[in-house]
């Protein structure tokens, strides 16, 4: 259910990214798909996933926000220091605490939680047939990571070639 | 006498007959072997392309580009994709489900096992060898264009 409300949510803030006029309310709606996300991985049981998403997020937040809009953002330097300084801390304190209670979820370090790669170690000669069991896990068990891997570079190899072969064809006239 | 020829003296040209093979042979073993030992597609792939970029560093890019031209490398980048994703889909039509392993899966230790694998293997490294040839290709093409300027 929090899972419907959740996507409907984030088809709205994509229509919105992609319709609005202002640059950083884009970037924003942006952001709040993305937060969406980590909010869906988290109800679907992947903190790790959920973690990451965010980081990653936030950081494409920021590149986008100062790659996109470096002229025209707003910098509050004189006056309301002390309200500014508060709000900060209170707002790093609350993260923090936040982060202590996520955080203290995780496995301890050393201790990994092996369930899937016991799986994949006790079952994958026999399941795949291959003797590499990283092969047995890239190609057979986690196919779909590959798949995307291989789209990326793929996508990467056209970028590089529509880039550099437009200056060599110019000049080739 | 060898001067007026690209590329590089007559010492590398020489040694680049004899290793060019053995690089790229080795680079197909690494692929066909990528679910025997440690390799893959991604490495195999990867070494297969450095043999073109050897040729290509020691004999100038006409040379290289005649063995293996640009239309080739886009054909067999585009052909490596399509192979990987037409595996995954048969494995949906046979078997019921995305990357199903429709093949026999074979004896361990032996080449022709682990159904799909090998297969998978050849079409990543098509597409990886290709993709980092064709990248090389137009940085070389690129920085000549460049110098003429």
């Amino acid at each position: 259910m929090e899972l419907q409300v959740l996507l409907l949510f984030m088809i709205f803030a994509a229509v919105v990214a992609v319709e609005i006029e202002d640059l950083l309310s884009s970037v924003i709606a942006v952001g709040a798909v993305g937060l969406g996300l980590s909010l869906a991985f988290l109800i679907l049981k992947a903190p790790d996933l959920a973690i990451t998403q965010l980081v990653v997020e936030i950081l494409c937040l920021i590149i986008l926000i100062r790659a996109t809009i470096k002229k025209d953002l707003v910098l509050v330097k004189d006056g309301r220091w002390l309200f500014n300084t508060v709000s900060t801390l209170v707002f790093i304190c609350f993260f923090l605490v936040l982060a202590y209670f996520a955080l203290k979820e995780l496995p301890h370090f050393g201790q990994p939680i092996m369930r899937v790669a016991k799986e994949y170690i006790a079952y994958g000669l026999q399941e795949t047939g291959a003797t590499n069991i990283v092969t047995s896990v890239i190609l057979n068990f986690r196919a779909y990571d590959t798949l995307g891997e291989v789209t990326v570079l793929f996508t990467a190899v056209i970028g590089v070639l529509a880039v550099m072969r437009k200056i060599g064809r110019i000049n080739a006239k | 006498m060898q001067n007026k020829e690209p590329g590089m003296t007559l010492i590398v040209k020489t040694i680049t007959r004899l290793t060019v093979g053995l690089i790229l042979l080795y680079g197909i073993y690494i692929v066909l072997h990528g679910h025997l030992t440690p390799g893959g597609g991604f490495a195999g792939g990867v070494i297969i392309a450095l043999s073109f970029v050897h040729l290509m560093l020691a004999f100038g890019k006409e040379f290289a580009l005649k063995r293996l031209s640009q239309a080739a490398i886009a054909i067999s980048e585009s052909l490596g994709a399509i192979m990987f994703l037409a595996i995954a889909l048969l494995g949906l039509v046979v078997g019921g489900y995305f990357f199903f392993n429709f093949l026999s899966k074979g004896r361990p230790f032996e080449l022709f096992s682990a159904g799909i694998i090998p297969w998978c293997n050849i079409a990543i490294s098509l597409k990886v060898g290709a993709g980092l040839f064709a990248i090389f290709t137009a940085l070389i093409l690129f920085s000549e264009a460049r110098q003429e300027r």
